[in-house]
């Protein structure tokens, strides 16, 4: 017979460790032709850009609706548009400001675009999929809301969105949440209304429907106006689509939009991954820690014969 | 909480004007003024000067679209609706809803596979866009408050005016996070 030594034993998990991930790697593939896709009925809003005008009134209807602190300036203060964080770049969502408008000198385009961001309401975020402890949730209405009373404050889903969305309440000394739009799920889309902003906006830059709705009406409008929109919807395929999506007249690139997402949800890419981590941490450790102790044994033995 | 539902109220019952039959003077083709208040909220009534308007507009499909019977200006438009063809009303509030967000009016638009205008504006996307459009083309004015002054309501909702931030409410030590 053989002799099965600590080096053939090595080896033989090795070839056994590549055979996992190999048929792993296999299953990743197929799982990329695989998506949720949302909800059937789920709503969405299409905002239409190049009919924002920055007057900033949505951001004063979120302020009211969430019943968020007062703001650092008052919401007719166009002053905001200036202001840059670090990096050069436009101020964005935070604990005081669900929803922020950015303004963006496009060359070639006579009047500046505004544009509204918030929360996209993904329909496989990676917020939610990135939370351990489960306090997202994504609604058949299309809201990605979340429980803060489980929250513990990691932050986890601030690295994992690619929106940049969640905010934190660092004010809060006692206890710091993540804060975000939740497309006012409890005051209005649970009971079928629009949020806030979208009721406000006095040049109705935002339709409210279905998103399948929305979607047509989208390539209606491009299909009607080629000369003037861009042939893109940002949204309905990006990171697996989203429920808020956009239009516009200049490129998304140029808007500070990212066009390199993918169209897969961002679970996607580590779905298989992370099913092996919990097989790795537990079966490996008893398997490996067992081959420890048999050649441990053999050793003992050998030991206790030489001393016989 | 009842500050907050009345705000609500209020931002439904939306900002803007509508075009009611008091304080209307008729010139030959149309009003002379209209007063648009039927919207109004945290901003006054608009008076709006009808026959300034006719006069400066190049046609009056370019407001009224096919409704006073002449072609419409978006060839879009008149892929269906044909010069000649007079609707019962030519008054904005008659075809673009106060309301557009309103339950009824969501489920007509969603029921109804057939119904091609599916994103017809409310009142007030159809007057601001339509004013300021033209407005800003045409070097019109283009501030909230150059059309209607803003009130009391409007104040607090935008946090202005008297309602304005402090310094100490902003809270300072909150900065630069």
């Amino acid at each position: 017979m053989k002799k099965l030594n600590r080096r053939s034993f090595l080896k033989g998990g090795l070839a056994g460790g590549a055979t996992i991930v190999a048929v792993g790697t296999s299953k990743q593939a197929l799982a990329g032709t695989h998506n949720f896709g949302g909800y059937p009925d789920s709503m969405g809003v299409l905002v239409d850009l190049t009919k924002c005008v920055g007057c900033r009134t949505c951001e004063a209807a979120c302020n009211k609706e969430q019943g968020l602190p007062t703001p650092d300036k008052p919401f007719d203060d166009l002053s905001v548009f200036e202001e840059k964080r670090e990096g050069g770049l436009p101020r964005r969502t935070s604990e005081k400001a669900y929803t922020v408008v950015q303004k963006y000198d496009v060359e070639g385009r006579e009047h500046p675009l505004f544009r509204k961001v918030q929360c996209n309401h993904c329909n496989e975020p990676a917020c939610l999929t990135s939370c351990f402890v489960n306090a997202y949730k994504k609604t058949p209405e299309g809201a990605v809301i979340y429980d803060k009373t489980v929250c513990v404050g990691c932050r986890t889903c601030m690295i994992a969105c690619p929106f940049y969305i969640p905010a934190y309440s660092y004010s809060s000394a006692i206890n710091p949440v993540v804060k975000k739009c939740i497309m006012c799920y409890d005051t209005r889309l649970k009971f079928g209304r629009p949020p806030a902003c979208v009721e406000s906006c006095p040049q109705e830059v935002m339709t409210f429907g279905k998103r399948t709705d929305l979607l047509k009406l989208a390539h209606q409008r491009i299909s009607e106006k080629p000369d003037k929109y861009v042939d893109q919807v940002y949204g309905e395929t990006e990171v697996g689509g989203t429920a808020w999506m956009y239009m516009s007249d200049v490129p998304f690139d140029k808007i500070g939009y990212d066009n390199h997402l993918g169209t897969q949800p961002i679970i996607s890419y580590v779905k298989e991954f992370l099913a092996m981590v919990p097989m790795v941490l537990t079966i490996w450790p008893a398997l490996f820690t067992g081959f420890h102790l048999l050649s441990n044994r053999k050793d003992a033995l050998k030991n206790d014969d030489n001393k016989s | 909480m009842g500050g907050r539902k009345k705000t609500l109220l209020g931002m439904a019952a939306l900002m803007l004007l509508t075009a009611p039959l008091a304080a209307q003077s008729w010139a030959a083709d149309g009003p002379g003024t209209v007063e648009l208040g039927s919207l109004a909220n945290h901003y006054s009534a608009v008076t709006f000067n009808h026959a300034m308007h006719t006069g400066v507009a190049p046609s009056c499909a370019e407001c009224h679209h096919h409704t006073t019977g002449l072609a419409p200006t978006d060839p879009n438009c008149a892929r269906c609706h044909e010069a000649g063809a007079k609707a019962k009303s030519v008054a904005c509030k008659d075809c673009h809803s106060d309301k557009p967000f309103s339950a009824e009016n969501l489920k007509k638009i969603q029921e109804n596979p057939k119904l091609y205008h599916k994103d017809r504006l409310g009142l007030k996307g159809a007057y601001h866009r339509r004013c300021l459009g033209c407005h800003t083309e045409m070097g019109g004015p283009t501030g909230c408050q150059d059309c209607h002054t803003r009130n009391d309501k409007g104040d607090a909702f935008f946090n202005s005016g008297k309602y304005a931030p402090t310094p100490s409410a902003s809270g300072g030590h909150g900065e630069g996070h």
